[in-house]
């Protein structure tokens, strides 16, 4: 039962899996941020168009990666019951199911953008464009994803890093939006309302959520694995 | 198999990767769209111009198979 | 070269024509001929074509045996079109291209107006050699009366004609400059902008509702309509061995009737003058081929005929059939700039090269027929002409700068005398060179679009 499993203590999965999540984010961040600022405009000599370029595909394939082995290894972590059916298939599983299906959700998009991405040339532009249009949504997806079954999103690096690519996002748009102002007046006031929405979104909802007390019991982890939680608590930090 | 390099003028949007990753065969003109040399494409740079036409973000730039003038 | 008078008298005996008019029969100044009148001018039409499978429809072998070349500017093979649209497997649609965008063009609206049963007979007999069940008449919107009596002659001969014809239906399309070209119809037909597109895949493969379509000028089709009926020996007893029939040509400037006639191929110029009445005024010189045609100095014209062979010495062709006289009154520096600036508005803005460089070229022959021009124009319109040929999706570009390094070579002395004294007392006179762009100046070159 719940004894059991405290006995055998956190497995390397279970570390493996926080830690790939977090660098996909990360990587996630930076892809995300270098296709909206759009740097290939300000290319110079040094730093010519192509390698913007690059630094933009490599990154975001990296970031799937990671991705797929942090999937990988939350399945093998027996902690929760993550069965490879929760990976791709939003909202089914038990283990917070909707932050959880947040995930699935991101993955799928992501999965989409990438596919069509590798095959462009069969594609052509338009059909590849209107794909890639997804990866906008995949990125606050994942975010949530972040902040609802991240374990460690009250541990302070955690929360900063989250912070910092909330920024770096938010700061992108702004650029983006900002320099050729008032081009396309309506996209980029759309652009703005929605990452100011979003960003007073997290301001007015962390405190009382993820970071708030209780999170595990609200965001649907089932009672059986409630329990042991409540028991390691006082342990090395907060197992879930 | 003898290939050329077209660019499609309607989609094409003078980011310039395309001259960045083939010198050899593309250069920009004062609006910075391409100018595509006459010159054939030996073997030696058909890697390069595979990647051009994959770089371009608007897939302007074409890599086509030298049809066979009847 | 023949020197055959391209005067159209009235309408002769119906069922042995020779000599012209053909396709401006018995025309009559208003209105169109009737389906009874026309069937009265020009017999009846020969008993559609059926086209068998795996077989070619006869009518395209008689096409080919009379060499009729396209009249919509392209000169191109009439028989070999039909034959790549036949050849492409799906069943295709025909497009009667009536959508004259050329300001100095009259002869599509003008045969639409009065001979749509004769481009109709066309379009119906192409349609059934090639086993379309589809003939979409296109006239620009601008053209109302021509528009009227499309629609007038539609509507007779659904009410005469059998359900085996093909269905024709009328389309207007928008009044600019590249309307009428081929891409650009067919996108426009296809529910997009009418604006040019990249090719390949071209019309005879993937047109209209992606079925392989002919998109044909409607003097064309009349022409074909013609030989259906008379035969191709009928065909070439005008004309030119290369250049058989006769033709349709807008003339405008200095006469005393500007407006659409029908010559024989290789007439001279000076003949088709004489039968608009003859010039009112000094000729400085003769474009021929429209804007994106060719400038031919006077000292030239006396000997001009009217072929693409014998024009190609002069490094000009017909095209479709517009010849514009520029009088000596006229400042030939500023109608150039003037019309530079005009084709550069109506680029559709698509390719970098066109828009940047006909606006370029446009501003330098401002400036320097305003005496404004920065140093070494002359090699900043030759850097900017060859910069801008060939790189864009349609012909416009190569047109205009066509037009453009023509007109520099031939005014060369009145290009030279405004760079460096500015404008001279020509240049504020109401322009003489038609451009749609005020209402004033819409019919100002033309005068009376009549027939003589």
């Amino acid at each position: 039962m719940s004894t059991a499993v405290a006995a055998a203590g956190p497995t390397a999965y279970w570390y493996l899996t926080r830690s790939t999540g977090a660098v996909a984010l990360v990587l996630l961040t930076f892809a995300t941020a270098l296709g909206v600022l759009d740097l290939r405009r300000w290319s110079t000599p040094r730093l010519p168009r192509f390698v913007v370029d690059s630094l933009h595909r490599s990154s975001s394939l990296l970031a799937m990666v990671f991705l797929a082995l942090h999937i990988l290894t939350s399945i093998l972590d027996g902690f929760a019951r993550i069965s490879l059916i929760d990976a791709f298939v939003p909202f089914a599983g038990s283990y917070r199911p909707f932050w959880l299906g947040l995930g699935a959700l991101a993955f799928d998009l992501l999965v989409a953008v990438t596919i069509t991405s590798l095959l462009r040339q069969r594609i052509g532009y338009q059909g590849w464009r209107a794909v890639h249009w997804l990866a906008y949504a995949s990125w606050p997806i994942a975010l949530l994803h972040t902040f609802g079954t991240g374990s460690d999103i009250k541990q302070a690096w955690m929360l900063w890093l989250s912070v910092v690519c909330v920024a770096i996002v938010v700061g992108a748009v702004l650029a983006r939006v900002l320099f050729g102002w008032p081009e396309n007046r309506r996209r980029r006031v759309g652009a703005l309302a929605t990452a100011g929405g979003f960003s007073l979104f997290l301001l007015a909802w962390l405190p009382g959520g993820p970071l708030g007390s209780d999170w595990a019991r609200r965001s649907g982890t089932p009672s059986s694995l409630l329990a042991h939680t409540h028991a390691a608590t006082n342990s090395s930090g907060s197992r879930r | 198999m003898s290939y050329r390099l077209r660019v499609n003028p309607i989609a094409c949007e003078a980011h310039g990767m395309c001259a960045e990753l083939l010198p050899e065969r593309i250069t920009l003109d004062e609006w910075g769209y391409p100018l595509i040399s006459a010159e054939p494409l030996p073997e030696s740079l058909l890697e390069h111009a595979r990647r051009a036409a994959q770089a371009c973000p608007t897939l302007a730039l074409l890599l086509e198979r030298e049809r066979a003038r009847s | 070269m023949s020197s055959a008078a391209s005067a159209y008298a009235q309408a002769p005996p119906p069922s042995q024509p020779a000599g012209l008019p053909r396709l401006l029969a018995g025309v009559p100044a208003h209105g169109a001929l009737s389906l009874q009148e026309h069937l009265e001018i020009h017999g009846e039409a020969p008993r559609k074509p059926r086209r068998r499978r795996r077989s070619e429809s006869p009518l395209i072998a008689r096409i080919e045996a009379a060499g009729l070349l396209g009249r919509g500017g392209g000169a191109f093979p009439t028989a070999r079109k039909l034959r790549s649209v036949a050849s492409a497997g799906r069943r295709p649609v025909v497009v009667v291209n009536a959508a004259e965008g050329e300001p100095a063009s009259l002869k599509d609206r003008t045969l639409m107006r009065a001979r749509p049963h004769l481009v109709l007979d066309g379009g119906e007999l192409a349609a059934s050699s090639l086993g379309a069940e589809e003939v979409i008449v296109c006239v620009c919107a601008g053209a109302r009366a021509s528009a009227e009596q499309a629609a007038a002659a539609i509507a007779e001969r659904s009410r005469a004609g059998d359900s085996s014809s093909p269905r024709i239906r009328l389309q207007l399309v928008p009044n600019h400059y590249l309307s009428g070209q081929e891409s650009a119809l067919v996108s426009y037909l296809n529910g997009r902008r009418a604006l040019p597109t990249f090719t390949p895949p071209l019309p005879f493969e993937q047109g209209v509702g992606r079925a392989p379509t002919l998109v044909s000028n409607a003097e064309t089709l009349a022409h074909l309509a013609l030989i259906a009926r008379h035969g191709p020996e009928w065909f070439r007893e005008l004309g030119t061995p290369s250049e058989p029939g006769s033709a349709l040509v807008t003339l405008s400037g200095p006469v005393a009737h500007p407006g659409v006639y029908e010559i024989e191929l290789g007439a001279s110029l000076f003949s088709l003058i004489d039968a608009a009445g003859g010039a009112t005024d000094g000729v400085r010189a003769a474009l021929v081929g429209g804007y994106a045609g060719s400038w031919i100095d006077a000292g030239r014209l006396p000997s001009l005929a009217l072929s693409d062979e014998y024009l190609a010495q002069h490094r000009a062709r017909l095209g479709a059939g517009v010849v514009l006289l520029l009088s000596e009154h006229a400042c030939p520096a500023a109608e150039t700039a003037r019309v530079a600036r005009w084709l550069a508005s109506q680029s559709s803005g698509q390719c970098g090269p066109c828009v940047n460089g006909l606006q370029a070229l446009a501003m330098t022959l401002t400036e320097t027929a305003r005496g404004v021009a920065r140093a070494k124009a002359e090699e900043r319109i030759a850097r900017l002409a060859s910069l801008v040929q060939g790189r864009g999706a349609c012909a416009h570009p190569d047109g205009a700068v066509e037009f453009i390094l023509s007109a520099v070579q031939i005014f060369g002395s009145e290009f030279a005398d405004h760079a460096r004294l500015g404008t001279c007392e020509a240049c504020a006179l109401a322009g003489e060179l038609p451009i749609p762009d005020a209402a004033a100046r819409a019919h100002g070159g033309l005068r009376r679009a009549r027939l003589a």
